[in-house]
């Protein structure tokens, strides 16, 4: 009997190998390790076959595992069981199509690849002329995944017109921000896909070589990506002549060595050049003098993942889901102090009392929400009053926040806003690359204003407004620019936060 | 891990270095297998790397320094890697890293006096959604509470 069984990080870290091992020693299970389903509070998620599809249970224990199967493979009937997996609520309500496959295959077959949808977005785009599929992903409407939000399609014209002895295509897999961890699970859990995109991007501009940058901290995504490239290699996927068209296109997965900052494109390449990864001034555009100082693609794991079921399924219907400029579907990550947190891909547009209320169904504690901290460390926090803000690039920017990479961090009533406004400055101060002035000493003050504020001296809400007001228009890239986000939600909607008595201190 | 012997540092680099030959921007890359080697990277390494890769030492001390995986002594014989970043700290995080160094007596960055243990922070490890999370010798480990912690810490 066929059952399935993640062995994603966040199902590893809950317990997955020992369930893994117990199952190993039930006669005639036959386990398949698969990525995850993103319904991390059932993680273990133990899949059997069933006649109605295959059938969820979870979050499973190794000690139950024996138990489970004393009377053969459990059916829908078990007390246990939480019905066919596509069935779950979860699952039904969701658009799956950059995870479609996730959590579903087995990540390193490219047998189950194939048959599950992949490589018809490779193998469409071989029989077009590269300024063709610039355009089909122009028209999808994709945008950056990473956070910028910069039309994908125009940035790949860029290079694709660029003239140079040589191109790059660089994934972004430095996946910083709190909260997230879409890029990670679709490593894990379909590395493929990736590489399918990177191809495709290659094709269209003109790269013969790729780049994955892969942060250090995802120690299992650099395992499974390595893996699926020389599986991939070794198919003829990538290599001199991809799927035989006798174009070429490779790639390299390097991994990166703990720093924030190098999430930011022009970091990467300069530590992926063998540079102390501080950040470079814009122009030149990467695009046009970028990795080595050729025109390059720095796209983010989802954009490119996005990419071959844009080619596979056409621009149009990709572009025919989402809200306003924001097209097609995003992977929203809903995490912290949540009931039910995950990975669920929808179309842009829901509100975040969709997504927080009724998806992650309110916080684990069963205690108030207070603050919702959307697109990691460099994102606002919102209060409640704000949760009919639409899920979208200029929706958010609108309420001065950001979608960033489409994390969604969940706090309840006993969080100090103060002490998270500190943490933002804090963190700045930790990863600053410190080239820029504002935001190598501003988050340095900022740290020691909001001290000082704690410690009962209203007058420095002031300073600390002017300060994020120079860290706003005076820094160089996202971090120093973008922290302020977060300290000044924190500031504006939990005001009381900041009102410290000066005797209590 | 002991000290590194220098005349092991230099060879052992020299053979890191090669094996990197016609790699493109090689620094990290070989950085990364000096520490795989040593659990650190020796100050005699630099030099030697410095001269192979037609850069500076104070370029090479620059990346390694800039970097919060490079190390310039060895770590304890365990290391663990606690998320300081937001979404853990939405599940207890804050009262965690108190617990932690208390528990140990140390702060961020150091190891024990018995060399057992080496506390790092991490800022984020992607497991938002089942925090607070941990990388301990590599390994995943979600929803840590205290009394885990110490059994970690204690094993």
């Amino acid at each position: 009997m066929r059952v399935w069984l993640s062995q994603d990080a966040a199902a590893k870290a809950l317990g997955a190998e020992a369930v893994a091992a117990a199952l190993r020693a039930v006669p005639g299970v036959e386990l398949v390790r698969t990525g995850s389903r993103g319904m991390v509070w059932l993680e273990p998620l133990l899949e059997v076959e069933g006649p109605e599809g295959r059938l969820a249970f979870g979050a499973v224990a190794a000690e139950e595992v024996a138990e489970l199967f004393s009377r053969g493979v459990p059916g829908a009937g078990h007390p246990r069981c939480l019905g066919p997996t596509e069935e779950l609520p979860w699952m039904r309500r969701q658009l799956r199509l950059t995870f479609a496959r996730c959590g579903v295959i087995a990540p390193l077959s490219l047998e189950d690849y194939s048959a599950a949808g992949g490589l018809v977005g490779l193998r469409r785009a071989l029989g077009m002329a590269p300024e063709e599929v610039v355009a089909e992903v122009t028209a999808s409407g994709l945008r950056g995944r990473g956070g910028a939000g910069f039309p994908t399609g125009v940035k790949w014209e860029t290079v694709r017109g660029a003239r140079a002895d040589r191109k790059y295509v660089v994934c972004n897999a430095d996946e910083g921000d709190s909260g997230t961890f879409a890029d990670r699970m679709l490593m894990e859990g379909d590395p493929f896909c990736l590489i399918e995109g990177m191809a495709i991007a290659g094709l269209a501009v003109g790269a013969e070589r790729g780049l994955v940058y892969l942060r250090s901290e995802y120690p299992d995504a650099i395992r499974m990506m390595r893996a699926a490239v020389g599986l991939a290699r070794g198919a003829g996927v990538l290599g001199a002549s991809v799927l035989g068209s006798g174009r070429a296109f490779d790639i390299e997965v390097r991994v990166g060595a703990g720093a924030y900052v190098c999430g930011e494109e022009t970091s990467l390449l300069n530590s992926l050049e063998g540079k102390r990864p501080v950040v470079r001034a814009k122009p030149p555009l990467p695009a046009l003098e970028g990795l080595f100082g050729r025109p390059t693609v720095v796209n983010n794991v989802i954009t490119l993942a996005s990419v071959p079921v844009v080619l596979a399924r056409g621009a149009e219907v990709y572009a025919g889901l989402g809200l306003g400029r924001s097209r097609g579907t995003i992977p929203l990550q809903i995490a912290g102090n949540v009931q039910f947190g995950g990975l669920f891909e929808a179309g842009f547009g829901l509100t975040l009392s969709e997504i927080v209320d009724d998806i992650a169904g309110g916080t684990a504690s069963g205690r108030p929400v207070k603050a919702v901290q959307v697109g990691g460390p460099l994102g606002a926090y919102f209060p409640r009053g704000q949760f009919d803000v639409r899920f979208g690039y200029e929706e958010y920017a609108e309420r001065d926040g950001l979608i960033g990479h489409a994390g969604i961090v969940v706090f309840d009533d006993t969080v100090d806003m103060l002490e998270q406004a500190r943490f933002a400055m804090e963190f700045c101060a930790v990863e600053s690359c410190g080239k820029c002035t504002p935001c190598r000493i501003g988050s340095v003050r900022g740290v020691e204003v909001l001290d000082r504020i704690r410690a009962g001296d209203a007058q420095a809400v002031t300073l600390l407004r002017d300060l994020c007001e120079t860290m706003t228009y005076g820094s160089l890239c996202a971090l120093g620019g973008f922290t302020p986000y977060p300290v000044l939600s924190a500031l504006t909607h939990f005001p009381q936060d900041f009102q410290r008595d000066r005797r209590a201190a | 891990m002991p000290v590194a012997d220098p005349d092991d540092v230099l060879a052992e680099t020299r053979a890191i270095l090669a094996a990197h030959a016609g790699v493109e921007g090689a620094l990290l890359p070989v950085l990364q297998a000096v520490q795989a080697r040593f659990g650190h990277v020796p100050a005699a390494a630099l030099p030697v790397i410095a001269g192979a890769l037609g850069m500076s030492r104070a370029e090479v001390m620059g990346v390694v320094s800039f970097h919060h995986d490079f190390r310039e002594v060895p770590a304890g014989r365990k290391v663990l890697r606690l998320c300081r970043a937001e979404a853990c700290q939405a599940v207890g995080g804050r009262a965690l890293e108190a617990h932690a160094m208390a528990r140990l007596g140390i702060g961020w960055g150091e190891t024990t006096a018995d060399g057992a243990v080496t506390l790092e922070p991490v800022y984020c490890l992607g497991l938002c959604a089942c925090g607070p999370a941990a990388l301990v010798d590599g390994e995943v480990v979600g929803r840590l509470t205290a009394a885990a912690f110490d059994r970690l810490v204690s094993a």
